[in-house]
């Protein structure tokens, strides 16, 4: 069983569907305890991050996916919100505080080629830099993205880093992974094969 | 780089897919699953799902008509026609739409746009905007599904739906639509000119350089039809096809194996 954690934060059914269409026996669930029994977590959202990380802390989701990320080491993955969430701190709209489990902060996209629109909307080349994991057998796919703000990785800490995606000057991370953690930028339910492509990997590293 | 997008268009009256004439509907073309199923050709980047009906009696099955087509659609999914509440937008999001189109509600109050898009985010809200020249040649808005002028320029229109919060705009040219003589290119550039958020044109293709004539003259960022795509087999790859071989920057479709039945068995969908 797989969780999808529901916490106001957009549309979790199509990231349900297609977990569904691999056949998947998926959930979604805003109670904490159910993230105790399920194999894998799934964090999806579009949205303010303050708005997010707030909605997290009081359903006490925030404490439990803690206990059963970091501690029990149990998969995870991250989209869209879901990634920007494990940075230090975020500077949309405010300073806000995230999950802290990789380094770097959450900046706005600010290419200066200024005919690039603000938010990074559609389908866009993604460079991979680890094809193993999330992005096995793929090269050089395109994912719909849709966002606003991006995760600024120290130089130090890059090694997380598994695919990223030029936009101007700005070096947008596309996926991350760690561990037992993996998270994308883009929006693989909205992918098309390449999306389903990439959830079916993850599901393959679940079963590890 | 950010690709241009391709997006059909499936028109619905009564729940039934229909072509479109100059905003008048006949041609029965059949249902919104079979459509859906049809452009998982795996070509279309988007595809937009209009409820252009008369009346509001058959709303609730056009509610399970977009439940049923987001368990199959793996693109972005649009859902416009009717739209005047917050609470209804919330429906179509947890029936799987991604984003929702609105009009007429948007002329009739205008606050609407940026109440929505505060609640949803901007990505989430695109404006509509039918045109049409009126008896004195100039372009005006026109709502309630192109029955009624409104004063409103096009360009004016759009540039206070930018500022009040709109993602995108949804251009369409009521004169051209379904004429298959080309997008009003005139139109799309004054919008396109005047304003930064990317604009889908609609309305008037009859081969696929049109599309390529909405991006290059045009300046238009996606480019939208319906009546085209309904009998020819495979015409949204060909459509792709022909744009790349332009030099549109176009994301053609690569197919990874999936060890699921590409036709996924569901539940009885209506």
């Amino acid at each position: 069983m797989l969780a999808i954690i529901e916490y106001g934060m957009g549309n979790v059914r199509s990231v349900y569907n297609a977990f569904t269409l691999l056949e998947q026996d998926v959930q979604i669930t805003s109670d904490p305890k159910q993230l105790r029994d399920t194999d894998a977590i799934v964090l999806p959202g579009v949205g303010a991050f303050s708005d997010g990380m707030r909605n997290l802390r009081e359903k006490g989701l925030l404490n439990e996916l803690t206990e059963q990320v970091i501690d029990n080491k149990k998969p995870y993955l991250g989209i869209c919100l879901g990634l920007e969430f494990l940075a230090e701190k975020s500077y949309e709209g405010g300073i806000t505080d995230g999950f802290g489990w990789i380094k770097g902060t959450i900046n706005r996209i600010e290419p200066s080629d200024l005919q690039l629109k603000v938010p990074h909307i559609g389908w866009d080349d993604t460079k991979i830099l680890k094809s193993d994991g999330l992005l096995k057998e793929m090269t050089l796919p395109a994912f719909y993205y849709l966002h606003s703000y991006y995760f600024k990785i120290p130089e130090s800490q890059k090694n997380v880093i598994t695919s990223v995606c030029n936009y101007g000057d700005v070096e947008i991370v596309s996926s991350i992974q760690k561990d037992n953690i993996h998270a994308v930028q883009f929006h693989p339910e909205k992918s098309q094969e390449a999306g389903l492509k990439l959830l079916k990997n993850f599901l393959d590293e679940i079963k590890k | 780089m950010l690709k241009h997008r391709l997006i059909p268009n499936i028109i619905l009256n009564n729940g039934n897919v229909v072509q479109s004439v100059q905003f008048k509907h006949t041609n029965v073309i059949g249902n919104a699953v079979t459509a859906v199923d049809f452009f998982n050709s795996w070509a279309v980047d988007e595809i937009i799902v209009l409820d252009v009906s008369r009346t509001k009696d058959q709303r609730q099955n056009f509610h399970k008509i977009i439940s049923g087509l987001s368990k199959r659609c793996f693109v972005p999914l649009t859902v416009g026609g009717w739209i005047s509440t917050v609470d209804e937008i919330n429906q179509f999001l947890k029936e799987g739409a991604d984003k929702v189109a609105i009009n007429t509600q948007a002329v009739a109050n205008p606050n609407f746009i940026k109440e929505a898009s505060n609640i949803f985010g901007s990505q989430c809200i695109v404006v509509s905007i039918d045109v049409k020249k009126n008896n004195s040649k100039k372009y005006k808005v026109f709502v309630n599904r192109g029955t009624e002028e409104t004063q409103l320029d096009p360009v004016d229109w759009a540039k206070q739906a930018e500022k009040l919060g709109a993602g995108e705009i949804l251009l369409t040219s009521i004169d051209y639509e379904g004429m298959r003589n080309g997008y009003d290119l005139e139109l799309i550039k004054n919008v396109t000119q005047n304003v930064s958020i990317p604009v889908i044109a609609f309305g008037g293709v009859g081969n696929w350089q049109h599309f390529v004539d909405a991006i290059n003259i045009g300046k238009a960022d996606a480019v939208s039809a319906a009546n085209i795509f309904h009998y020819t087999e495979h015409s949204t790859y060909n459509a792709k096809e022909f744009l790349s071989n332009a030099g549109i920057n176009v994301r053609m479709p690569v197919f990874y194996k999936l060890p699921t039945p590409r036709r996924p068995k569901y539940d009885e969908i209506y």
